[in-house]
């Protein structure tokens, strides 16, 4: 009935009232000056204040080059082998191996000296953001209302795109690299703060009584009993913080610009030395890898107790003390010598340039093939991408009816023969949305079906969240920006999902394509977003459709795991009970696997959707109209109201979609 | 509990507990007996999980505690340590009122006098075997020699000497609840409670416990506070016994007043398998001695009747002899009736269980 009543509007909204462009496009007249208000507010903050944070910069200068100089002073011999050393402690000796060929590649490439900058930073930074994550993560713990404020705030946090972050932070604390450091810490302090709250509410009872039973003052119930007892989960938190911190640190190059390995990464990107390119960006995702697993094999080993023995250390200590004396006598321990040196920069460029002598015609038509039959038509819609330029024909009326029989035949179909009204609905949307364009919609009618399909999820709760979110995108003149951003990201999302679900669900049944996947995905999860703009920026220049090939490949990695996982899960009866009835292997999948996995299968659309997000974000970088560019347009003119707005928007879309698809969830 | 009167180490007077938004003030407003009071807090949403609960446990007696699950036995002993706080009541530790003492004044009391093995062991994880016995020395702030002699002292009590560097997660249940005992011990406390300590461990491992348990208990002579499901486990070591119904005490006596003479159908219920003939003594039966009968094969007042089965296929009856004079006597036909009785209760029981 409501969906009835919505069609019709929307009927009468694309044909008669075409007339009243207030309906179509969202009146400039009626937004109001968000943007204006929050540079303002933040001004009125900033000045009176600014002292406070210009000293905070200062602050943070003195240990940040101390660091640096000391970590450039050190010879190289001791580094390495302390980086060995910690793998080998962390998760024995193949981890070891690997620090072993990082450290070699980052030194014989000649990206020693960027790379321990960055390793300053993150050094710097780490710390920041671990103490003062745990601390509100105690806060949290200890005060009921303290957590539901932090949860709140860590939510808007982790959907605010990063790029979004820097720019009051740029405003507040001055260009430099400590920007950098700041906004990493500030972003990274949102996983420690969960897992420590996640940590200490998982201790349990029995150990709190047992602390209480043995006389514990309330300090010594905390340091003794549940600090301890949380650490595995504590341990998890810094590594999920120091991930953070190192993308964080990785991005921040845009602004900061001190001589970093994603500084260098970002040069070599603007000036196309691709080849220079992809060989610091390997440096990054070596880096990325390397500080994951020795931070995870920490937190791993922790939940088992085991402990060093003190020879252990004694002797790992002597051999660093020992290398680094022989480095004062010997030269080629203490600086790397450069005739050692070698990089395959050029060789790379010459490769990239004779395969896109070869392969470029063939590419280029792919990929005006994908914007001109996909890309455009989503935006701008069928009926302006249709043109005798790009498709080779003009729409006629006959075709354009031809169309809309063809949608109402399929609707009618879905309801009439399968009963399904939500499918028929759904069609008659996507038949209207590749008709007008996302950006050619009149937003009312796409602003009821959001707030209709709010309700009919999540009720009168998810209606008003919606009706704020909207409110606010629609209201802050971003609608426009929205649409344009939403149209890159659902087609990101749709090709993350079919293609990523049919990975998960060969992965799946084929334990071969599984362990083939599983390192590519945990390098993928594990790199910085940044660095996956490299291959795609290599390959198609800068544009839009680089930025959907960035966005999935990227997004891509949680359908294929949640998929994966959930058909996995399937219980081993009830499969057997079906193969005993003699359904087919396909059959098994269709009736049994793939209905059971659907709760996993949720979670992985939702993780989809909010990666999308991201790293549109990120995508801008390359090339993209709508939101992720406003942020970094205002990013570049440190114009933190819009770039706010803009980021705020993001967020807003995010966790709507994370509200109505978990309403989904549970409704299932 | 027949011999004289002992001393009392810990009670508790109309001890409660409600659970739920506002109940202390919705107890404070509730009215009338117990049973109404139950009744009101109910309709109010709130948990009565202890209700009315007053009993005694006598200085060196085992009292354990029974109920099915739900039915209050843990929150009532964290009662009696104050881990929860009671919402009325009093508990009454070696003549002082728990209730009224300050916070650093029952720490003090449970660092000394108190000790708790819980079901789950709660075993701090990154501790190893002796340092989590030495634990709560340590939260004492005793020397570092002192700790380690007596945690090892403690190991070896419980039969783990050898494992002393292992890890919790290293340990089979059986050997990890060993160490939750040796902790409670560590600190030589005098009132012992355990919370279902066995019941996370298989039937096998869990007759071991029980008899070391005893043996413990033997040389120990602690005064116990022991809950469990497992009415056998109750016969074995228990001095008395406390059946929890829905927070309320529904029968306090020795195992076999509770089979001979069990309150209700639920505590029927409960004794239903026990092994009659191991439970009932020849005290339970005993009958006036007619004449005279001479005190050949003379059995005591609390010899178990399967002990006697053997000699009374010979005779009729059997005198039962205390301090060198016969008191009474058992007979065939008493020990036929008293059996008879017991099972058509514990019949009955199962069928309304079955019901
Ligand atoms: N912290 C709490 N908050 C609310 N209700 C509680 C709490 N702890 C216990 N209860 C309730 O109090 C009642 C008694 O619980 P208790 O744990 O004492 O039972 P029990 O006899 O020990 O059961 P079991 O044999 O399963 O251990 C239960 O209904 C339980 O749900
Ligand atoms: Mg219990």
């Amino acid at each position: 009935m409501a969906w009835a009543a919505v069609a019709l509007f929307i009927l009468w909204c694309e044909t008669g009232g075409r007339s009243v462009p207030q309906m179509h496009l969202f009146p400039a007249a009626w937004t109001l000056p968000i943007h204006q208000w929050i540079g303002e507010a933040f001004a009125a903050f900033t000045g009176p204040s600014q002292w406070l944070f210009r000293g905070a910069t200062a602050a943070l200068q003195a240990p940040l080059s101390a660091l640096q100089a000391m970590l450039g002073a050190l010879p190289w011999a001791v580094l390495a082998t302390g980086a060995i050393l910690l793998a080998y402690r962390a998760s024995g000796w193949r981890l070891a191996m690997f620090a072993a060929a990082a450290s070699a590649y980052v030194l014989v490439g000649g990206y020693w000296s960027p790379t321990m900058n960055t390793l300053a930073a993150v050094a710097l930074a780490t710390p920041l953001a671990v103490l003062s994550g745990f601390g509100l993560g105690v806060l949290g713990y200890r005060r009921r209302w303290a957590r539901d404020v932090i949860l709140g705030l860590l939510e808007m946090m982790q959907t605010i795109p990063t790029f979004a972050y820097l720019i009051p932070i740029l405003v507040l604390f001055g260009f430099g690299p400590v920007v950098g450091i700041v906004a990493s810490a500030i972003y990274a302090l949102g996983p420690m703060a969960q897992n420590t709250m996640l940590g200490l509410a998982q201790v349990p009872p029995s150990i709190r009584e047992a602390g209480l039973m043995c006389g514990c003052t309330d300090r010594q119930m905390f340091w003794r009993v549940e600090f301890p007892s949380a650490r595995r989960q504590l341990l998890v938190g810094v590594n999920q913080t120091v991930m953070a911190v190192f993308a964080m640190v990785i991005i921040a190059a845009v602004i900061g610009g001190s001589d970093d390995i994603g500084f260098r990464v970002l040069q070599t990107m603007r000036q196309a030395q691709f080849g220079q390119g992809l060989l610091s960006g390997l440096v990054i995702a070596l880096l990325a890898i390397l500080i994951d697993r020795i931070t995870a094999g920490f937190a791993a080993k922790a939940g088992k107790g085991a402990r060093a023995s003190r020879a252990w250390f004694m002797l790992a200590a002597a051999a660093l003390l020992g290398l680094y004396l022989a480095a004062q006598v010997a030269p080629a321990l203490d600086r790397f010598p450069s005739e050692w040196a070698f990089s395959p920069a050029e060789t790379l460029n010459g490769w990239l340039l004779a395969f896109v002598a070869r392969f470029g015609d063939a590419m280029t038509a792919f990929k005006n093939a994908v914007i001109f039959f996909l890309m455009l038509p989503l935006r701008i819609g069928l009926i302006k991408a249709v043109s005798p330029f790009t498709w080779g024909f003009a729409l006629t009326p006959v075709m354009i009816a031809g169309f809309w029989a063809v949608v109402g035949i399929m609707a009618g179909a879905a309801l009439l023969i399968g009963g399904r009204w939500r499918l028929s609905c759904a069609i008659l949307c996507a038949g209207w949305l590749l008709f007008f364009g996302t950006t050619g919609v009149a937003w009312i009618g796409f602003a009821a079906v959001i707030l209709l399909l709010s309700y009919q999820l999540g009720g009168a709760r998810l209606l008003a969240f919606a009706t704020a979110a909207i409110a606010f995108i629609a209201l802050s003149g971003s609608w426009a920006d929205t649409m344009q951003s939403l149209y890159l990201c659902a087609l990101a999302v749709v090709i993350c999902i079919l293609g990523g679900g049919a990975l998960g669900v060969w992965a799946a049944e084929n334990d071969r394509v599984s362990a083939f996947l599983r390192p590519i995905l945990d390098a993928l999860q594990t790199m910085p977003q940044f660095v996956l703009l490299i291959p795609a920026l290599m390959l198609f220049q800068v544009g839009e459709f680089t930025a959907l090939i960035a966005i999935v490949i990227y997004a891509i990695v949680p359908p294929i795991r949640y998929v994966e996982h959930g058909v996995r899960g399937a219980s081993p009866e009830i499969v057997e009970a079906a193969r005993q009835m003699g359904c087919s292997r396909l059959q098994i999948l269709r009736h049994v696997k793939l209905p059971m996995a659907r709760p996993s299968i949720m979670l992985g659309v939702n993780q989809t959707i909010l990666s999308a997000l991201s790293m549109l974000a990120i995508a801008a970088l390359v090339g993209t109209q709508g939101l992720a560019q406003a942020i970094y347009v205002a990013l570049s003119r440190a114009d933190a109201g819009k770039g706010l707005v803009a980021g705020l928007s993001i967020a807003c879309v995010a966790m709507l979609s994370d509200r109505m698809l978990k309403a989904v969830s549970r409704r299932a | 509990m027949t011999g004289p009167a002992v001393e009392t180490k810990l009670a508790c007077r109309n001890l409660w507990k409600v659970f739920g938004d506002g109940a202390d003030r919705a107890f404070s407003r509730s009215r009338g007996e117990t049973e109404q009071k139950v009744a009101t807090l109910r309709g109010g949403g709130l948990i009565p999980a202890v209700s009315d609960v007053s009993f005694d446990v006598a200085e060196g007696e085992c009292l354990v505690i029974m109920g099915l699950s739900g039915s209050g036995k843990s929150t009532l002993v964290r009662c009696l340590s104050r881990l929860v706080e009671p919402t009325a009541g009093e508990v009454i530790f070696e003549g002082r009122d728990l209730m009224k003492l300050s916070g650093a004044e029952l720490t003090e009391v449970r660092r000394h006098k108190m000790g708790m093995v819980f079901q789950s062991f709660g075993l701090l994880p990154h501790l190893t075997v002796l340092e989590n016995v030495a634990f709560p020395l340590r939260i004492q702030g005793k020397g570092d020699a002192d700790r380690r002699r007596r945690a090892a002292e403690m190991i070896g009590l419980v039969g783990l000497s050898g494992r002393e560097d292992a890890f919790p997660h290293q340990l089979s249940g059986g050997q990890q609840q060993r160490v939750g005992i040796a902790r409670s011990l560590a600190v030589g406390p005098d009132l012992w409670f355990l919370d279902e300590p066995f019941s996370a461990l298989d039937p096998l491992i869990r007759k071991q416990m029980q008899d070391e348990f005893l043996r413990l208990q033997h040389t120990l002579k602690k005064t116990i506070v022991f809950i469990t499901h497992d009415f056998l486990e109750a016969l074995k070591i228990a001095d008395r016994v406390v059946i929890m119904r829905d927070g309320r005490v529904v029968q306090i006596g020795r195992p076999a007043d509770l089979v001979l003479s069990p309150a209700d159908e639920y505590v029927a219920r409960f004794v239903a398998d026990v092994p009659l003939l191991r439970v009932i003594t020849a005290g339970d039966i005993e009958e006036p001695v007619p004449v005279s009968l001479s005190t050949n094969g003379s059995v005591s007042r609390d010899a178990p009747l399967e002990s006697l089965l053997a000699k009374l296929a010979e005779v009729d009856a059997l005198p039962i002899v205390e301090s060198g004079k016969v008191v009474g006597q058992v007979t065939t036909h008493g020990l036929m009736k008293a059996v008879a009785a017991a099972s058509a209760r514990a019949d009955r029981g199962w069928s309304l269980e079955r019901a």
